[in-house]
């Protein structure tokens, strides 16, 4: 936003009175009007705009469910069953809510496997990248608390394995988990406080997208040649163009949503949760909600609970790294034949790992998922590093524009890493 | 002036109360994150709801295996048959991940009596009785096996399951949250 000094002279004397108390409007133009965004940007980059969308409709819904809902472990269920059955409308809010969570994640899925695939994590953008692993962190804690909420069998048992995963650290485990529970077990307290934080984290979460938006402006968004733009022929405006394409895309995405909330809209949860919780009788099968399956899954293929745990901290934690770990200079995937077919074979194991993260936890199950988690780590402390040494890139077009409209005045293409910018050159 | 500019080192009363100022402020914040993270801990009237609590024995048939709660955690009261108790004395201790004879698991000629808490301490569900590998305990999460003696037999689970503080108070009655005194 710095970087690009705003050009937008308010019209009117009111206007012009505001913008030189507060320049917002200026800011807002600058970063969402004018700004140049490249002009070969894919509907996969229409990802954030669904996400901001869906952090608004979940505060939204949330805030209306916090009135209907009741925070104590004697009444939760039932303030549950009360919005579904008393509160008018209180079934549509409560299942925009349950199934926003599960949008949410699938929206943040493709998000993160398209700068993946584009190499979007690359300089300049690793401080935006960090933003981004670090709101999806809370995601997980926000999703995981609301999860509990409800008060029932999964809702219980969830919270009692995940907050156990502390239990795990030595010397100090048993006393934080005591701290996390407020009590000796999974209780009350710890519902009451879960409520607490599950409403304080999206508020946290929508400061850090404001950061995220921020370090994007920086630099500019990535697009499909991941070569930057280099003159005004490679741009377009953001609005119209990327306004009205995020706005299609939002409501193609409400449509998909919609199906969901309207059609199935239990089909991503668990019938267990309409059990009242009770702790003395476990499910008979464990599962998280199906966005937490792949680490579930990582964190049962090691036979060993600290291990386990910092398994599945590591997988995530590991992404941080990334822009170190890829040594290729070449962005966008579509120019590195050999990491193509190890990005879909990276996709493939992340899938296969959430399929094993719903199975029960026995015979050549543990066995898959072991060797899935060797090959999850493999991919970022092996082929990430290697192959940007051995892979020979496509060439890349000199520019976005050629990228899009074909060679204008003959020349063949650069050779790969020519036209990089000069913070990325080794 | 010029002479005021050359002398850098020496520490003035202004520095003093800088650094003071600075340190009250650090030791001050760092002070008032002790309550907030106390509050957090078990509350007076949940370490009060904590107090031992009485089972009574009797109803317990032989092989029944019975659920008590004891600070909202779950204990399991095992009426063992005999075959059960020589299944759980004849292991080699040697070989368990957790090596810890029967004996130790048991108060001295109570080997009938088996206390555990009832939560797999691998991640902390119930475990099923009277079933896997060893016809002790399998848990249903992450398929953690115990025996009859509640030793972990395979699984993810480190360790054994733990046994909670109880004593007889007689034959037929055990209090669960008391240290045994004699």
């Amino acid at each position: 936003m710095s970087q690009h000094p705003t050009t937008y002279v308010p019209k009117s004397a009111f206007g012009r009175w505001f913008e030189s108390r507060l320049p917002i409007a200026g800011l807002v133009h600058s970063s969402f009007v004018a700004f140049p965004v490249p002009r070969n940007l894919t509907y996969f980059w229409t990802f954030g705009a669904i996400l901001s969308f869906m952090l608004v409709a979940q505060i939204v819904t949330g805030v209306f469910l916090a009135m209907y809902y009741t925070p104590n472990a004697g009444m939760a269920f039932q303030s549950v069953e009360h919005i579904m059955r008393d509160v008018n409308y209180g079934w549509l809010i409560r299942y925009l809510h349950a199934n926003g969570a599960s949008m949410f994640f699938i929206a943040v899925y493709l998000h993160i496997f398209r700068n993946f695939y584009y190499g979007s994590y690359k300089a300049p953008r690793e401080v935006l990248y960090i933003l981004g692993v670090i709101i999806f962190i809370l995601m997980m804690a926000t999703a995981f608390m609301g999860y509990v909420l409800p008060w029932g069998q999964m809702s219980f048992w969830g919270a009692t394995v995940i907050t156990n995963l502390f239990s795990a650290i030595p010397l100090v485990g048993e006393t934080i988990v005591s701290y996390l529970w407020g009590g000796y077990s999974v209780g009350n307290p710890t519902l009451n406080r879960f409520f607490s934080l599950h409403y304080l984290l999206p508020f946290m979460i929508a400061g850090v997208v404001a950061l995220h938006i921020w370090a994007l402006h920086v630099p500019g968004q990535n697009n499909p040649t991941g070569i930057p733009i280099k003159s005004g022929k490679d741009a377009v405006p953001f609005t119209p163009y990327a306004t009205i394409k995020d706005i299609f895309a939002v409501v193609v995405f409400l449509i998909f949503f919609a199906y969901w909330v309207f059609y199935m809209p239990n089909y991503l949860g668990h019938a267990d949760n309409y059990i009242p919780a009770n702790p003395a009788v476990t499910p008979a099968h464990i599962v998280p909600e199906w966005y937490f399956l792949p680490f579930y899954a990582i964190l049962r293929a090691i036979p060993d609970k600290l291990g386990g745990v910092l398994a599945m901290g590591a997988a995530i934690v590991i992404w941080v790294f990334m822009p170190w770990l890829d040594t290729s200079k070449v962005r966008s995937t579509a120019y590195r034949p050999l990491y193509k077919q190890f990005f879909w074979v990276f996709v493939a194991v992340c899938l296969v790992l959430g399929w094993l993260g719903s199975r029960p936890a026995e015979g050549w199950y543990v066995i898959a998922s072991q060797i899935c988690t060797v090959y999850y780590f493999a991919h970022f402390l092996i082929v990430l590093p290697v192959l940007g040494f051995v892979e020979r890139p496509l060439p890349l077009p000199n520019s976005i524009l050629e990228s899009v409209m074909g060679v204008q005045k003959g020349g063949a293409g650069m050779p790969a890493g020519a036209n990089a910018e000069p913070q990325s050159k080794g | 002036m010029a002479e005021t500019t050359t002398h850098v080192a020496e520490p003035t009363r202004r520095d003093f109360l800088y650094i003071a100022t600075g340190a009250a402020a650090a030791i001050g914040g760092a002070t008032l994150v002790w309550p907030f993270v106390q509050s957090l801990a078990p509350d007076a009237a949940t370490v009060a709801a904590g107090a031992p609590v009485e089972v009574d024995l009797a109803p317990i048939a032989e092989g029944q295996i019975v659920k008590v709660f004891w600070r909202g955690k779950l204990i399991f009261i095992r009426h063992r048959t005999p075959d059960e108790i020589k299944a759980a004395a004849d292991v080699n201790v040697a070989s368990l991940r957790d090596p810890q004879p029967d004996a130790a698991r048991v108060k001295d000629g109570k080997a009938q009596w088996l206390v555990v808490y009832g939560n797999c301490t691998h991640l902390g569900c119930v475990p099923l009785g009277n079933s896997g590998e060893y016809n002790g305990w399998f848990c249903p999460c992450h398929g953690s096996v115990f025996d009859t003696s509640g030793r972990v037999r395979g699984g993810p689970a480190p360790i054994n399951l733990p046994i909670p503080p109880y004593a007889f108070a007689s034959d037929t009655k055990v209090i669960i949250g008391q240290e045994a005194t004699a």
